[in-house]
Order: C-alpha cells, then sequence, then structure tokens
C-alpha cells in the first residue's frame, strides 16, 4: 500500500468537517439547556424564601408558600416508590433469573418498553378511569397509582439489564456451593446488582417528580393543608401549572420558586444516581 | 456426611491417615450432549479417593464438560444432557432423583476465574456453610478460621475479615474461593484451571495447597498446563475430542505413554 498524500488530505478534510458539525449540535443542544436552567435559576431564586417551606399556597393577591403542595408531592412520590419498587424489582428479577432465554421473557420486555415510552397523559386517563370515577373523587392514593405505573417500567428495566450484566460464573459459584436457586438470587444477584438497581430507582424518581399530566387527572390539586392522600393533594407539578397560567404576579413568582426547587432537586437525584454508577466503576 | 465429617475431625486433630485409595467416583460409559453435539464419547474412568487426578487435553476436548457433569452444573441449562453412570457410594449421580444441593455440598467446585461474592471477606465463607449447618457464632467463626488456614489464607486475611472480598488481591480471591469451598466439608473438590488467571506465586501457593489438600479430599484438576499436570498429580488422564485417550499414574503417563496421541500432546506436537 503506497501513500497517498491526496487521500490523506481528504481524510483529514473529512474529519475536520465532522468534528466542526457534531461540535456545533452539541452547542444548540447546550444552548437550550443553559438558557433553561438559567432563566429559573433568575427568575426563581428571588423568590425563594423561608415563607416557600412553612405556608401554604395563597388565594390571589395574598402572600403564601408552597408548603401543602411540597408535602403533596413528597407523599405522593414516596407512596409511588413503595408500590412501585418491590413489584418492578420483582418483574425484573424474574425477567433476568427466571425467564431466561424464553420468548415471554422476550414479549414482556417489548410491552415493558412500550409502557416506557407511554405518553403519561394516557396513563393518567387510564388511573382516572381506574381509580377516580369508582371512588367518585379525585385523591392523593390515585396520583400515587399514577406516579408508580411511570416509576415501574424504567425499575424493571434497569433490574433487569442490571442483573443480566452480572457474570454468569457468579451464579455457578453460588449453586456449586449447593445454595437453592431463590438464596443465589436474594443472597449474592441482589447485593452485586445493588448499586444498579438503586440508580434506576433514583433515575425513576427523577422522572416522576416532575410529571404533571397524570396527575391533573387523579390528586388534582387542593388549596389547603393535608398530607391525606385520601383527599386530593396539591403538588408541585400542578401547582406551577396553575399559577404559571394565572394572570397573578405573586401566583407567578411561587411558580417560579416551584420549578426551581423541582430542578433542583431532579439535579440532585442525577448526580447521585451518577455517583452511585461511579463508585461501581 | 457422617464418615466426611469424622475424616476431617481426625485430620483437625492433625491425624489423619493415608488409607488405601479405594475409588471414590466411578465414570462409567459417560455421553454427553450439547444439543445433539456429542461432546463426551464413552468415557469410563476411576477417580481414586483423597488423590489427585489432572485431566488435560486442548480446548474443546472435554475436561471440564466432565468435571461440570461431576456436580450436575450441566442443569442449569437446557439442551445439555449425560447418560451413563457416574456412580459414587452406590448412586448414580446423573439419576433425577439425586437432591443437587446435597450432590453439591458433597462435591465443591472452584471455577477458572476467582469469583468472590460481593460481601466481606467472612461471609464469603459462611454463606455455604450457612446452607447446609446451622453453627452457634463461634462455632462459624473457627470453621471460618479453619477453612482460611487450609486454604493457606488466614495470615492474609484475619484483620480484615469484616471488609469486602472483591478488595483481595486475583490469588487471594482464588484462595478465598477454595476455602469457601473446603468451608462446607465436601468429599470431591472439583477444580477447572484455578490458576490460568493468576501469577506464577499465586499459582505456586495454590499447587501446594492441593498437594496439602489431597489428604483430606479427593481432588479433580482440569489444566492446560503440563508441568502442573506432572507436579500435582497422582493420576492423570488424557481427553482429546470428547474421548478419553488414555489415563494412568502421573509418572507412567509423562515417562512412558501408551498412546501416540499422549505423547505427542505431552511433547507439545499438538494441542
Amino acid at each position: 500500500m503506497a501513500y497517498s498524500r491526496a487521500l490523506h488530505r481528504r481524510r483529514q478534510a473529512t474529519n475536520v468537517i465532522g468534528l466542526g458539525v457534531a461540535t456545533l449540535a452539541t452547542l444548540f443542544g447546550l444552548v437550550w439547556l443553559v438558557w433553561i436552567l438559567g432563566t429559573t435559576l433568575y427568575k426563581g431564586a428571588g423568590a425563594i424564601d423561608m415563607r416557600l417551606f412553612t405556608q401554604m399556597t395563597p388565594p390571589p393577591g395574598e402572600d403564601g408558600g408552597l408548603l401543602n403542595a411540597i408535602v403533596g408531592s413528597t407523599v405522593m412520590i414516596v407512596l409511588a416508590v413503595a408500590f412501585g419498587t418491590p413489584v418492578g424489582v420483582m418483574a425484573g428479577t424474574w425477567l433476568a433469573e427466571y425467564a431466561h432465554g424464553r420468548a415471554i421473557a422476550e414479549a414482556i420486555r417489548f410491552i415493558n418498553d412500550i409502557l416506557l415510552s407511554a405518553p403519561s397523559i394516557v396513563i393518567g386517563l387510564f388511573v382516572y378511569a381506574l381509580v377516580v370515577q369508582p371512588s367518585g373523587h379525585f385523591s392523593g392514593w390515585a396520583g400515587a397509582v399514577a406516579l408508580a405505573m411511570l416509576l415501574l417500567p424504567v425499575v424493571v428495566r434497569t433490574s433487569d439489564e442490571t442483573m443480566r450484566l452480572i457474570p454468569g460464573t457468579l451464579r455457578e459459584a453460588a449453586l456449586a456451593l449447593g445454595a437453592p436457586k431463590w438464596r443465589m438470587v436474594t443472597s449474592v444477584i441482589w447485593p452485586a446488582a445493588r448499586t444498579g438497581i438503586l440508580t434506576g430507582i433514583l433515575l425513576a424518581i427523577a422522572r416522576i417528580s416532575g410529571e404533571t399530566a397524570p396527575l391533573l387527572f387523579t390528586a388534582l390539586n387542593n388549596q389547603y393543608w393535608t398530607a391525606n392522600p385520601g383527599n386530593p393533594l396539591a403538588n408541585l407539578p400542578v401547582v406551577i401549572f396553575q399559577f404559571a397560567l394565572s394572570p397573578y404576579d405573586q401566583w407567578h413568582r411561587l411558580a417560579w420558586a416551584g420549578a426551581l426547587l423541582m430542578t433542583v432537586l431532579v439535579l440532585m437525584l442525577s448526580v447521585s444516581a451518577r455517583a452511585a454508577l461511579g463508585r461501581r466503576k | 456426611m457422617a464418615e466426611a465429617e469424622a475424616r476431617i475431625s481426625t485430620s483437625l486433630t492433625g491425624t489423619a491417615a493415608l488409607e488405601e485409595s479405594a475409588p471414590q467416583i466411578a465414570i462409567r460409559n459417560l455421553d454427553f450432549f450439547y444439543g445433539s453435539n456429542r461432546a463426551l464419547k464413552g468415557i469410563n474412568l476411576s477417580l481414586p479417593a483423597r488423590q489427585v487426578t489432572a485431566m488435560i487435553g486442548p480446548s474443546g476436548c472435554g475436561k471440564s464438560t466432565l468435571l461440570r457433569v461431576l456436580n450436575r452444573m450441566y442443569d442449569l441449562y437446557p439442551n445439555q444432557r449425560a447418560t451413563g453412570e457416574v456412580m459414587m457410594e452406590g448412586r448414580n449421580l446423573l439419576d433425577a432423583s439425586i437432591d443437587l444441593n446435597e450432590l453439591r455440598s458433597r462435591i465443591g467446585m472452584v471455577f477458572q476465574k476467582p469469583t468472590p461474592f460481593p460481601m466481606s471477606v467472612y461471609d464469603n465463607i459462611a454463606f455455604g456453610v450457612k446452607l447446609h449447618e446451622r453453627l452457634s457464632k463461634s462455632a462459624m467463626d473457627e470453621r471460618v478460621e479453619w477453612s482460611l488456614a487450609r486454604a493457606a489464607l488466614w495470615e492474609e486475611v484475619k484483620d480484615r475479615l469484616g471488609s469486602s472480598a472483591m478488595g483481595l488481591s486475583g490469588g487471594q480471591q482464588q484462595r478465598l474461593c477454595i476455602a469457601r469451598t473446603i468451608a462446607v466439608r465436601p468429599e470431591v473438590i472439583l477444580l477447572d484451571e484455578p490458576t490460568s488467571a493468576l501469577d506464577p506465586i499465586s499459582t505456586l501457593k495454590i499447587e501446594e495447597l492441593i498437594d496439602e489438600l489431597k489428604r483430606d479430599f479427593t481432588i479433580v484438576i482440569v489444566t492446560h498446563n503440563m508441568q502442573q499436570a506432572a507436579r500435582c498429580a497422582d493420576q492423570v488422564a488424557f481427553f482429546y475430542l470428547g474421548e478419553l485417550v488414555e489415563a494412568g499414574s502421573a509418572t507412567q503417563m509423562f515417562t512412558a505413554p501408551r498412546e501416540r496421541r499422549t505423547q505427542d500432546y505431552i511433547t507439545g506436537r499438538f494441542g
């Protein structure tokens, strides 16, 4: 193979063009992200004060905070994690450890992936028909169920994938000691997959904590103080949605503060998920 | 089980006597299939008690497959099946009625790559023991120390029993896996190329260990390393393309093999 100067030049030029286009595309994407974060920070930071965490959402024209929305969101997220995580981890375990190589496993993975990308408003309507209509009123329970259904496929998928990454030799080593399969799964596979499963749960929480559409049809909103999921529950996304659309300056300020609060929460969850993943490597 | 216990308690007091080696396991007319592919063809071989049997042969000749028949590891995978007899104490280990968990507590296995569990050094050992016995805390402590000492690892880890086994070196991890296997007090230990992922010094330690362990355990080792087979084994079995070409004492196999193929393989002419 003779060295061809022309070929070399052409490849270098292609490289420069490719790299340039890729860099521009990256910058283009980043601009919007920085813009969104910047605006949220700029508008939200001014509205953050202690009253946010001590007072209820106010009627128009009055001062107030977001306490009931923060508490309502927390209650529903905790309930959603409590419903969704055990089911998700068990389903992931079944897919990875028990249904290995069977056609049904592939079918369920496919359906799970569809659920993963299902529009959240569809989930909201589904839970509306499933819980809200029969019970006759909006409630925190219904909101938690809707959020759990959004969290579930994320947990199923990450648990399944993490466990399938564990080398088969570790399974054989446990079984070679005479361990029954369930002991192998609970004592060896779960501890080995712990970081990955935990990361999946954190990412799922990050995803559901910003969801508005499914809560509009389920938990709705509540102007008053309550942490009882039997009532309609205030929550940050719906409060932000409602306040941002309103004509009142005070409500706008609170919406920005809520948006900043949620952004920081999601950012912190993502960072801790990354840190957990990084430790494993 | 009682017999094994008696044997180990005598060895614990250091008075193990060398007995006449009766066959611990007798393999008769064993065939093994991966789907329709016949990977082992009519194997007949005896594994003498408290001796080291080395299985040698080029890659893909079926020696690891045979090892995985002995503890029924192949049962995990559909499409793999064995026919014939593997007799141990009058029972055919291939019988469907054999309790696999009990079988594997009597025939332990150490793998090619170290496979420490993601837990502390202590728990790695205790995991296997707890599956088969209920021990008090102090009895468990004793068992952990005993097995780590037998695996020549106690001195190196006695101050870090509570820390993760993943932090040990490769050689230490492999000795931990041997300790974990011994701790269950099996009668037979299967070693599948236990030193192929280790450096020469760790390899030497494990070979010394094998020599030491055969006082109490029947050992079967798969190896690609001729010198290792010569150093460790009492009996050597040479496999080629799924057949057992010949088996005999290590001295006979390395000095006067009966078969031409054995001669060619051990002198490095192929494989």
